[in-house]
């Protein structure tokens, strides 16, 4: 099958490559890109470890071909980081609040996590776990990654966090 | 798990859409939300050998009212969730959709897929023969409504014939004041239904003056419980009522047995849904 050239932009920088129609966009940047943030899980669009954000929305990045991110703007786990490379809110919450086991689901959590606090900056405890229901980790539960997030909820509008009593 | 080979199409208009549709024949599929299609093609189930995205067609965007509200195709579940005219004048539709799989696919799932696929698991499809919605279609020959209670004629089979792509959903607003509800149960987030049911009901001095019931996943297609809905009119959905109208729509439901249970377990679980629904609907109704 004939290979299309497609240009897009990731996490700020622009990039190309060559790929099949059929190649998945995770494919795409793990393997032409070389960032392996993005991780494959289920490979069936349930557990969301491949969520990259594209033009504002949180994706799943095994169930897009890369042909159709033509042009787009996508932000990966590797574009999480303020620009003075410290870590973002979010990703300071994640190791603060032991919101991850193996990691392998953070990736995809903290990407979706950083749409759902654009979208609604202080989210209830509820809302949060909606906003993250599309993303299944698999080593223990969701307390300490609701917490993560709740922390960086916090920070990022300058209230103070209170950890909830268990 | 990677598709198999296809060949990739962006057509910029409708017109172009259905001519790739018609010179490509049976082997080309469109693309809309992919949620579906995509999976489908990992697991080799799905082989089309050309793809025709539709994201590249603007006309198919969009919610507008002309009398009906009328929802282009590729509108996004997130889209509808994020529409006041939804919220205001269709809220049971803000309420299921919030009820399909994730945020993730909402924001990549469109109405247009939703319907047009024929799979009964879908949430739209009870809701739009509820609402008695149309779907508009477009073909070479040009375009035509159907009913959504006209659409489905089987699992994953449905009106559109070969050619023809649909392009949007009409739903007539129902009256000011309606009751409404959508009562889904899953296993979990994101999974289909075990069974779902959508009323669509108003009330005159206590009483259910008109009512419409959508059945989700209970059959090879979605369902319209006309016997249901016809044992609650005139009624104060008493509780003998209820039964009845659970009864009734129990005995046209044939569920598959599948890994959400038994067949005797959904149909119970059916008209658990169907009474749920019928109370909830007449307690928003004014």
């Amino acid at each position: 099958m004939a290979k299309t050239h497609v240009t897009m932009k990731v996490n700020g920088a622009e990039v190309e490559g060559l790929v099949e129609p059929r190649t998945l966009l995770v494919h795409f940047i793990r393997e032409n890109l070389q960032m392996t943030g993005t991780h494959i899980g289920c490979e069936t669009t349930h557990c969301g470890a491949c969520t990259v954000d594209i033009d504002g929305m949180s994706v799943k990045s095994c169930t897009m071909f890369a042909v159709q991110a033509q042009g787009s703007d996508i932000i990966t786990v590797e574009g999480m980081a303020n620009a003075d490379g410290t870590l973002s809110a979010l990703q300071e919450g994640f190791r603060m609040m032991h919101g991850l086991q193996c990691g392998f689901c953070t990736p995809g959590m903290i990407v979706r996590a950083h749409r759902l606090l654009k979208e609604n900056p202080l989210p209830s405890e509820p809302e949060i776990r909606m906003g993250i229901s599309g993303n299944i980790c698999r080593c223990t539960g969701y307390q300490n990654i609701v917490k993560a997030i709740q922390y960086a909820s916090a920070k990022i509008n300058g209230v103070e966090f209170q950890e909830a009593a268990e | 798990m990677i598709p198999g080979s296809f060949s990739y199409h962006r057509p910029a208009s409708v017109t172009d859409a259905v001519k790739l549709l018609v010179d490509l024949g049976e082997d080309a599929r469109p693309l809309a939300g992919g949620h579906s299609l995509v999976p489908m093609m990992k697991l080799r189930l799905a082989t089309p050998t050309h793809l025709i995205d539709l994201h590249g067609i603007a006309a198919l965007k969009g919610i507008s009212r002309d009398g009906n509200l009328v929802i282009g195709a590729m509108t996004t579940q997130h889209e509808l969730l994020a529409s006041d005219e939804v919220a205001k004048s269709m809220p049971i539709l803000h309420e299921a959709a919030l009820l399909i799989a994730d945020p993730q696919v909402r924001y990549r799932g469109t109405i247009g897929g939703n319907v047009a696929n024929g799979d009964p698991g879908n949430d739209m499809p009870a809701l739009m023969m509820a609402l008695g919605a149309s779907y508009r279609l477009e073909g070479a020959s040009g375009a035509r409504d159907v009913l959504a209670a006209d659409f489905y004629q089987g699992a994953y089979f449905t009106a559109l014939e070969p050619g023809e792509i649909l392009t949007s959903v009409s739903v007539p607003v129902p009256a000011a004041g309606h009751g409404y509800a959508y009562e889904k149960l899953k296993r979990k987030v994101g999974d289909y239904a075990t069974a779902a049911a959508a009323v669509v009901l108003t009330m005159a001095g206590g009483k259910v003056a008109t009512c419409t019931i959508g059945l989700t996943n209970v059959h090879e297609t979605p369902l319209l419980a006309a016997d249901a809905a016809k044992a609650v009119i005139g009624t104060s959905l008493d509780a003998a009522t209820l039964k009845k109208a659970a009864a009734a729509a129990s005995a046209i439901m044939s569920p598959a047995a599948d890994a959400r249970g038994p067949v005797e377990y959904r149909k119970h679980v059916g008209g658990i849904m169907v009474t749920r629904a019928l109370q909830r609907a007449a307690s928003v109704a004014k």
